[in-house]
């Protein structure tokens, strides 16, 4: 008995430890590289940094490679405004998009959770089909339906809505477009998940105390839609803002998201710490919205499903 | 098949208008009949239970009289005028759902007011009568909690605050009870009857227990497939049940068949049977049904007992305060025996195999004609 329980209890903790090893292996030793580099200053060698950690020199090493490290890449991303301007160009294409998704996604998924309830998997079937077809595959799709003598222009002009074909690829129109569009699934599932198991009963209860069904929709429906609004504004504002194939792809040169100005200081530039410290930044930024999910998940794991 | 004469006996249904009238009432989902052309109508100020199997079309009937389903054919009778067009939110009727339905996001304040707020009341007065109904309900200071942080009885509590705040010409309780065990359910029970006869409110509630709906109510609708079995008081249903179906679905009974025979007499198949009224001698086959507890159970033969019949215990089911006789007699028939365990040891006098006599007097019996 006592042999069979400690047993157990070790078998219950490989398999608590798993995720956590994951998570180390593939995410904090990632993660401490990163940061290390972003604490380096850039070089003409390979690696295209200095210090480089090197074992062979024993504790005396250890001490002149702590002291090499610097916040100079830090102070740069401060002192040149092209990476504030391409932090804030993120959060704004970030924030204006998941407002759009947010307009677009409620009534998709409000629409998906009051279908008959054998439709309903068809529906979310529907929702994830895209994900069938290879991500970038469905951007330079979009390029085609985009480009001067696309689709869109084409449509737009036999239905004489305008007279000669507008520019819509190399625009900020297009980034939004893009990232609407791949995003979308990220926002529908989360609020339909959230509608579909709200009790019909709340709405009956609300009609029979006197409240019309448009009024039931807001003091009912909309609040206890919020958790999966705000799962579903979460799952797609953070990867947004680190977006670098759409813009790349789909957006114009005048200004630029984070992720690209990301890519040109790491493959054009071959400046690793710089690009480094832009990642640790962006990480540090979007950890406020990630604690936030975390404590709105927690308070409704308390809350329970009333 | 319905029967009003329960109506003008009911404890408080005198003579009063009826405040609710089912006016040949239809309603078909689909290809599905709910409610088979019924009629019924309910008294100010009564306690009104539907009763009936699951699928009897009891909790259809409710919702027609909410506003949640519309009748396919029919009217139905709000003090004289027809609501069938009203929607839910402006009928004067409130509703107590079974799964209670409370606002997950809301307080028990917030979920109890939640009605006076749609008519837009000021804030004392919304104030002052969610005070009253947490009062009445006996959750004084529960008022900030959430619904998650109450108990199963709580909850119930708040759900009938907030279908009584609005002062609701019928409250609509829909299973109101099921969802508490037996003790509480108990309770509860004669708390909801006390509740109604402080507020005089008119109170229909549907039930599938019968014990429920007999205690509660001051008549009772008994519905199978869609129509009325019959509506009458308890004491009535279960004293004189019109038919075989409510005999046997209202308590328990023994049903014998039976041909009439001189006056007072039936022929059956374990011989003449005394009964006490006289039946028309239309019918060819009549049903004579008999109540467990009324039947006397005993060793010998009783001296001029009017009906009297050997046979042998078949089974004992001991229910505590009473045990239940299966009796085979002499057609291989078996006839339910209630007897109170009065003795002090608690153990019943007879045991299986034993062989008894049982009798009863005529006027116990119920003479069925359908």
């Amino acid at each position: 008995m006592q042999r069979d329980r400690t047993k157990r209890s070790w078998g219950a903790r490989i398999v608590i430890l798993v995720p956590y090893l994951w998570l180390a292996v593939f995410f904090l030793a990632p993660f401490v590289i990163v940061l290390k580099i972003s604490l380096s200053q850039s070089a003409l060698a390979q690696p295209p940094y200095l210090p480089v950690f090197d074992l062979a020199a024993g504790w005396q090493g250890v001490t002149a490679f702590a002291t090499q490290l610097s916040l100079d890449s830090f102070r740069l991303l401060g002192s040149d405004a092209i990476y504030l301007l391409s932090y804030l160009k993120s959060l704004q294409v970030a924030a204006i998009s998941t407002a759009l998704l947010f307009a677009l996604g409620y009534p998709i998924a409000y629409g998906m959770a009051r279908a008959p309830k054998a439709w309903q998997p068809a529906l979310v079937m529907a929702v994830v089909l895209p994900f069938w077809t290879s991500f970038l595959i469905r951007i330079y799709a979009w390029i085609n339906i985009l480009q001067r003598d696309g689709l869109l222009n084409d449509v737009l002009m036999r239905m004489h809505v305008i007279d000669a074909p507008a520019a819509w690829l190399s625009s900020d129109t297009a980034i939004y477009i893009g990232v609407v569009y791949s995003y979308l699934p990220f926002m529908v599932l989360p609020l339909y998940a959230s509608l579909e198991k709200m009790d019909e009963s709340l709405l009956e209860a609300a009609a029979d105390l006197g409240c019309p069904a448009w009024k039931a929709f807001w003091l009912i429906t909309f609040p206890l839609s919020l958790p999966g609004a705000a799962a579903g504004a979460l799952l797609s504002f953070i990867p947004i803002v680190g977006e670098f194939v759409i813009p790349d792809l789909l957006g114009g040169s005048e200004s630029q998201m984070i992720g690209q100005t990301l890519w040109i200081e790491f493959f054009s530039n071959r400046d690793w710490p710089v690009a480094s410290a832009i990642a640790v930044a962006l990480l540090g930024l979007l950890l406020v919205p990630i604690l936030f999910y975390e404590r709105l998940q927690q308070r409704s794991l308390e809350g329970g499903s009333a | 098949m319905a029967t009003d004469s329960g109506a003008a006996r009911g404890r408080s249904a005198g003579e009063r208008a009826p405040l609710v009238r089912f006016e040949a009432i239809s309603k078909r989902f689909g290809a599905v009949p709910a409610v088979e052309t019924l009629t019924l109508d309910i008294v100010r100020g009564e306690f009104f239970a539907l009763l009936g199997p699951s699928g009897c079309g009891k909790t259809t009937l409710l919702r027609l009289l909410a506003g949640f389903e519309t009748p396919s054919e029919g009217r139905i009778l709000l003090d004289g005028a027809d609501i069938v067009d009203v929607p839910p939110h402006r009928r004067p009727v409130n509703m107590m759902f079974q799964s209670y339905a409370l606002f997950p996001h809301l307080t028990v304040e917030g979920n109890i007011a939640f009605g006076l707020r749609q008519d837009k009341l000021g804030r004392d007065e919304i104030a002052a009568r969610v005070g009253e109904m947490l009062e009445l309900v006996r959750l004084q200071g529960f008022g900030a909690r959430r619904v998650h942080q109450l108990s199963g009885g709580q909850r119930q509590r708040v759900a009938l605050a907030r279908s009584l705040i609005k002062r609701p010409r019928v409250l609509l309780l829909d299973e109101p009870l099921a969802a508490l065990d037996k003790k509480l359910r108990a309770e509860t029970q004669f708390e909801l009857m006390e509740l109604q006869r402080r507020l005089g409110t008119t109170f229909v509630i549907v039930t599938h227990d019968q014990e429920e709906a007999m205690l509660v109510a001051d008549r009772i609708a008994v519905m199978n497939q869609g129509r009325l079995m019959q509506v009458a008081a308890p004491s009535e249903i279960y004293e004189r049940p019109n038919s075989r179906w409510v005999a046997e679905f209202i308590g328990e009974a023994t049903i014998i068949e039976g041909r009439p025979a001189a006056a007072g007499r039936i022929d059956t198949a374990l011989g003449p049977l005394s009964i006490a009224d006289g039946v028309q001698s239309s019918a060819k086959t009549v049903w004579l049904a008999l109540r467990p507890e009324k039947i006397v159970i005993g060793m010998q033969r009783p001296k001029d007992a009017a009906n009297a019949l050997a046979g042998t215990i078949f089974e004992i089911g001991y229910r505590g305060e009473m045990s239940t006789y299966k009796v085979r007699l002499a057609d291989k028939s078996l006839m339910k025996v209630a007897v109170a365990n009065v003795g002090a040891r608690g153990r019943p006098p007879y045991a299986e195999g034993d062989a008894v006599w049982l009798s009863w007097p005529p006027d116990a019996g119920i003479i069925l004609t359908s």
